[in-house]
């Protein structure tokens, strides 16, 4: 059994001692007091599997769920053909975890190998690794990638989203990058402290494609900035997005990453999610985590194999710059399941239907009295309203409605999203409630 | 097997030549690149950079493994070998013309093996 315990208390201590910290609950002080469970766990004796199921389905019922959302800030709702579950369920690719003994499980390499060459397509980079955790670890990886002697810090856009941002200061915290942040003007990077600011010392700018905000950025003249004074061009992009506008390739971008969750995954309460990672073949050997090649075997018939692992972990702990090792296999797989029931043309429609139905939301919220467009310029599927009425109330007024409005980004601001799954009838019947909301608040 | 009688070598397998006085150039030894197998990456220094005696200074992928290169001086890299970022096999074909760095302002050398010593040595290790 003694190889089952963990670790002993002096261990523990050993440990704690070693990394600085009072305590094991320092190393959690990122989660809020009050959701830490300070009691044991209160657990019934064993129960049949009736009893179970019917809990089960009790507890589930107390989730709210609502007919109208148009709430998205980082986690989107979307249309998932019905073949993707389909085919994703399937017993031969269910997998727990990363597969491991890889080189055997030929079937599982090449689904990876596939979403690799999808993710290439999509980004327009060289090579693509097989994901990482989210895209915020996919972000702050990717900046990872970029630290150098001579330049070790990052820049990063104020529009990038928060979570994402607190995930890349908590890598470069620890890996000694500087994080500086680029201030924006009407809701976009401002080119000129851009221009001003970026240094010698600059290992890279990451950029998020549409921001936070929903808004397009100049991401084309962003990333000859960068390159001019010689930094990394770091891109995070909404790959459904991606069926609209320029491809970071195309952009100019270095490492292309993402939040891949549009692609097929549920909203799942948070996750799984996956975290796309895609360079130029310059930067091939500082890609984190692992990469799925083609080759043959030695009959000369078409293989796949686990390749570039000397700049991996396993190989070279010492020296590695990432410690991922693992990624989010069965998420990559459904996210080229998703990409491959519609294609090309499916996902550019996504997109279209995305773009119309957000700005025919926008259109129909200004018509109301106090409502106005905070930032002026090219949205995708967000965007950010200044209302009169204040932003919590008249969210905590729509749940009545079963609507779930969108983000208050402060007392007047609120961040709506409009994807595909909103149809006309749901937006006028969103303009139609709030209309009634104000009229009652006046 | 080549052991090139105007070069010396480290036990860590690198060859060191002369160039001018307090000058050197360093590369790894043919045996070295055979046991490496087939080199698909170099992780060169940049100029300028400071070289120490036993100090890993470059290191060299080959298709399943990395390994380190030690310096046998100490000095600063006066330039490196950019032809091998675009074609690391060379260090495979020709190891004793691919050349890794040249070091100056030699502070101090370890001791280093004659063609025939360091003959004896692979042959002893093999």
């Amino acid at each position: 059994m003694a190889s089952y315990v963990p670790s002993t208390i002096k261990e523990r201590e050993e440990m704690l001692k070693a990394c600085g910290v009072e305590s094991v609950d320092a190393f959690f002080e990122q989660i809020p007091y009050e959701l830490k469970r300070k009691e044991p766990l209160n657990l019934p004796e064993g129960q049949s599997e009736m009893e179970v199921s019917l809990t089960m389905q009790e507890l589930a019922s107390k989730n709210r769920i609502f007919k109208h959302v148009f709430l998205g800030a980082g986690a989107y709702r979307h249309y998932i053909p019905a073949q993707v579950k389909y085919i994703t369920a399937k017993e031969e690719f269910l997998t727990a975890y990363t597969p491991y003994q890889a080189e055997i499980s030929q079937g599982l390499l090449q689904s990876i190998f596939e979403y690799q060459t999808m993710i290439c397509e999509l980004t327009g980079m060289d090579v693509s690794n097989a994901s990482v955790y989210d895209g915020a670890t996919a972000s702050a990886e990717a900046v990872a990638m970029c630290k150098e002697r001579k330049r070790a810090t990052a820049f990063i856009s104020e529009s990038v989203d928060p979570k994402t941002l607190q995930v890349i200061r908590t890598y470069c915290e620890a890996n000694g990058m500087a994080v500086r942040m680029l201030p924006l003007k009407d809701g976009k990077t401002d080119l000129d402290i851009l221009k001003e600011e970026l240094n010698e010392e600059a290992a890279c700018v990451l950029l998020q494609q549409p921001n936070f905000f929903g808004l397009f950025e100049d991401a084309e003249q962003i990333g000859s900035i960068v390159h001019e004074k010689g930094a990394k061009f770091i891109m995070n992009v909404n790959p459904i997005a991606l069926g609209l506008m320029k491809t970071p390739a195309e952009c100019g971008a270095d490492i292309a990453v993402g939040e891949g969750q549009p692609l097929g995954i549920p909203l799942s309460f948070g996750g799984p999610y996956l975290g796309f990672m895609a360079a130029k073949n310059s930067l091939m050997r500082k890609l984190p985590g692992r990469i799925v090649g083609e080759t043959v075997d030695v009959d000369g018939k078409r293989a796949f194999v686990l390749t570039l692992q000397a700049r991996e972990q396993h190989i070279r702990r010492e020296k590695a710059s990432s410690n991922i090792c693992s990624n989010q296999a069965l998420c990559a797989m459904t996210a080229s399941v998703y990409l491959s029931v519609l294609g090309s043309r499916g996902l550019a429609e996504v997109a279209e239907q995305c773009f119309s139905k957000a700005h025919y939301a926008l259109e129909r919220l200004l018509e109301i009295n106090g409502f106005e467009q905070k930032h002026k310029g090219e949205f995708f599927h967000e965007f950010v309203t200044v209302s009169e009425v204040s932003a919590d109330k008249l969210l905590s007024e729509l749940e009545k409605y079963d609507i779930l409005g969108g983000l208050a980004l402060s007392e007047h601001e609120i961040l709506w999203c409009v994807t595909e799954k909103n149809r006309k009838k749901d937006i006028d019947y969103l303009i139609h409630a709030i209309k009634e909301v104000c009229e009652k608040c006046s | 097997m080549e052991f090139k009688k105007d070069r010396s070598y480290s036990k860590s397998h690198e060859w060191v030549r002369e160039l001018v006085a307090d000058e050197v150039e360093i590369g790894i030894s043919d045996f070295a690149q055979d046991a490496l197998g087939d080199i698909v990456f170099v992780n060169l220094p940049e100029a300028g950079d400071e070289v120490e005696i036993g100090t890993p200074f470059c290191d060299v992928e080959s298709v399943k493994a990395v390994s380190d290169i030690y310096s046998p001086v100490d000095g600063i890299v006066s330039e490196v070998n950019e032809e091998l970022l675009d074609n690391p096999a060379q260090i495979n074909e020709q190891p004793f013309e691919s050349w890794l760095i040249r070091v100056k302002k030699i502070a101090k050398r370890e001791e280093l093996l004659s063609a025939e010593e360091y003959e004896a040595l692979v042959k002893e290790e093999a």
